[in-house]
């Protein structure tokens, strides 16, 4: 029995699409118009600047630090992460109930509270005594004690880096079981009968199979990486001497500290640009990968 | 990823596997484990540290005084944050699996043009949407109310998308033998196809729970007084208060915060990785 178009589908669809309009669609071009005005809350006068703050921002070398950031952010903590997750993938993938239950404690920091879990880890990094402080000298590395990790320029970054592969890890060592599932077991068997090794089949098949699965993973926690907030409005306020000043954090105190909501809005839009730009050249590589093992 | 041949390695590999994994439980599992043991150290004096791990009395009395400071009202904040989840998940269930349904089952002109609409809207960065957010509930004078909490929430693409997924695997056979027993397209979506998405709506639910439960930046820029806080925000507020100091208390608190999240997770992570190779995989 074949239906044709009725107009009944629209009304499922109604409420979410008026809720899309009015939450989503409608701001994402209100920001495009702040973005072209000198809009301060506090001041009743908000004139159209056209391009003004764009070129402001342009010339402004604490965005571009904040971007920079967020960038150094991004290019450690996602390929570590992943590394990590896949590896620990391959370690829990057999289907026996202990590995199940792994994998949910592995879970557990992904499902949990972002700022109960700053405060454990601001406590964790304290210097003398934090739990960092004391494996390290427990283990005789004591030109490393002391050290104030969330205050220190240079391991501030460093350490927050650090916690997120290990907030980030169930949910890409999930994704990575669900790619790892769906490569055929004859495949496996005809490298075994070529006489190929551990290392020979994780390269020749596993790695290269499982590329749409990185894919996915790359781009989400890429684009989830550059808009990172609570952890370092929780844990460093972008300091030391700005050095974790990330953009999602920068374009908070642009607009809820200096109430400059235009720029904010013009900064939000460069990094949404920038989020863009990096998809598509993740998405090159990627399909580039693809033609060189002719999977597409 | 392939059966070991047994070989005189087997053995060696197997157990260094094991230890590898257990090591990796112990280093995820290990600031969970030390926020409830430093949470029952003695609030006063200097931070509890590793070397003197077991606090020689268990202070559980340090929940009571989370409990029951006056400058951060933990229960009010926990009420509000049930109330604002509560109606959140419900309309989703509602809203989302509405729009899914007719996404996966129904034609109708613009459909696919409509369904592209709502996933590109997935990748629009929080950060864009969210100052015209502001002002857009300011002006409906929502600031520091529930509406403010709980609208824009109401419904999401990503649970849309789920959705979608999850009605397009159900056989077309059953609309149609229900459409010749005289059913319209809405009893179709809630008589036949809404009992048999459980597994679906149990994994929209814990997704827009834990989404919702854990969220901070919005409810941090749409509530202003301390009784309007959701549980996340009002733990910043106590981390505020302190500073650097007094971690027995903030663990307390923040144990307090992680309990239901943790406990509705380990009920329901089935339903939450059903979701993810759903939605990551056919994606």
């Amino acid at each position: 029995m074949k239906r044709k178009h009725s107009k009944s589908g629209l009304w499922f669809i109604f409420p979410s699409f008026v809720h899309l309009s009015i939450f989503v669609l409608f701001p994402i071009v209100f920001a495009l118009f702040l973005s072209l005005h000198r809009w301060d809350v506090l001041k009743p006068d908000k004139p159209w600047v056209g391009l003004a703050n764009y070129i402001v921002l342009f010339h402004d070398p604490l965005f571009w630090n904040a971007m920079g950031n967020s960038l150094y952010y991004v290019a450690l903590s996602v390929p570590l992460g992943m590394i990590v997750a896949l590896g620990v993938a391959l370690l829990v993938q057999q289907n026996t109930r202990g590995m199940q239950a792994l994998r949910a404690i592995y879970y557990l920091p992904a499902v949990s509270s972002t700022v109960a879990i700053s405060m454990v880890w601001t406590f964790i990094y304290l210097p003398d005594h934090g739990m960092i402080d004391w494996m390290l000298r427990s283990m005789g590395m004591h030109q490393w004690a002391h050290t104030d990790w969330l205050e220190d320029p240079f391991w501030a970054m460093p350490a927050l880096i650090f916690m997120s592969i290990w907030t980030g890890l169930g949910p890409r060592m999930i994704l990575y079981l669900a790619g790892l599932t769906g490569i055929p077991n004859a495949l496996y068997e005809a490298a075994e009968i070529d006489g190929a090794g551990y290392w020979a089949t994780f390269r020749h098949i596993t790695l290269p199979l499982l590329l749409p699965t990185t894919f996915f993973i790359l781009v989400t926690s890429s684009i989830g990486a550059l808009q990172i907030f609570t952890p370092i409005y929780m844990m460093t306020k972008g300091g030391p001497m700005w050095k974790t000043d990330v953009v999602g954090y920068h374009i908070y105190t642009e607009a809820w500290r200096q109430f400059h909501m235009g720029m904010a809005s013009a900064q939000s839009y460069v990094l949404f640009l920038v989020i863009l730009v990096i998809t598509v050249i993740q998405f090159k590589m990627v399909s580039k990968g693809l033609e060189e093992y002719s999977l597409q | 990823m392939k059966q070991h041949k047994p070989n005189r390695f087997y053995w060696i590999i197997s157990i260094f596997k094991l230890l590898m994994v257990l090591v990796i439980a112990l280093f995820t599992f290990a600031p969970f484990l030390w926020m409830l043991i430093a949470s029952l150290h003695p609030s006063h004096g200097s931070p509890p540290t590793p070397s003197h791990l077991m606090p020689k009395i268990w202070h559980w009395d340090n929940y009571r005084t989370v409990l029951t400071m006056d400058s951060v009202p933990f229960i009010r904040f926990f009420l509000n944050s049930l109330l604002v989840t509560f109606f959140v998940v419900i309309c989703q269930l509602l809203l989302c699996s509405l729009a899914g349904y007719g996404f996966a089952r129904l034609s109708f002109p613009g459909r696919d043009w409509l369904f592209v609409l709502f996933l590109a809207s997935m990748m629009i960065p929080g950060q864009v949407t969210v100052i015209p957010l502001f002002l857009l509930v300011r002006s409906f004078g929502w600031l520091n109310t529930y509406w403010a909490l709980i609208v824009p929430g109401i419904s999401s693409a990503f649970g849309i998308f789920l959705m979608r997924q999850f009605f397009m695997t159900l056989p077309k056979d059953l609309d149609d033998a229900a459409r010749i027993d005289g059913c319209n397209d809405f009893a179709i979506y809630w008589r036949v196809s809404m009992p048999l998405a459980r597994p679906a709506l149990a994994t929209l639910g814990i997704f827009a729970f834990i989404s919702t439960w854990t969220d901070f930046f919005w409810p941090l820029l749409a509530t202003t007084t301390t009784n309007m806080r959701t549980l996340e925000v009002g733990l910043s507020l106590f981390k505020d208060s302190f500073g650097n100091t007094n971690w027995p208390l903030q663990m307390a608190a923040s144990v307090l915060v992680l309990l239901p999240v943790i406990i509705i997770f380990l009920l329901a992570q089935r339903y939450l990785i059903q979701g993810i190779a759903l939605t990551g995989l056919k994606g």
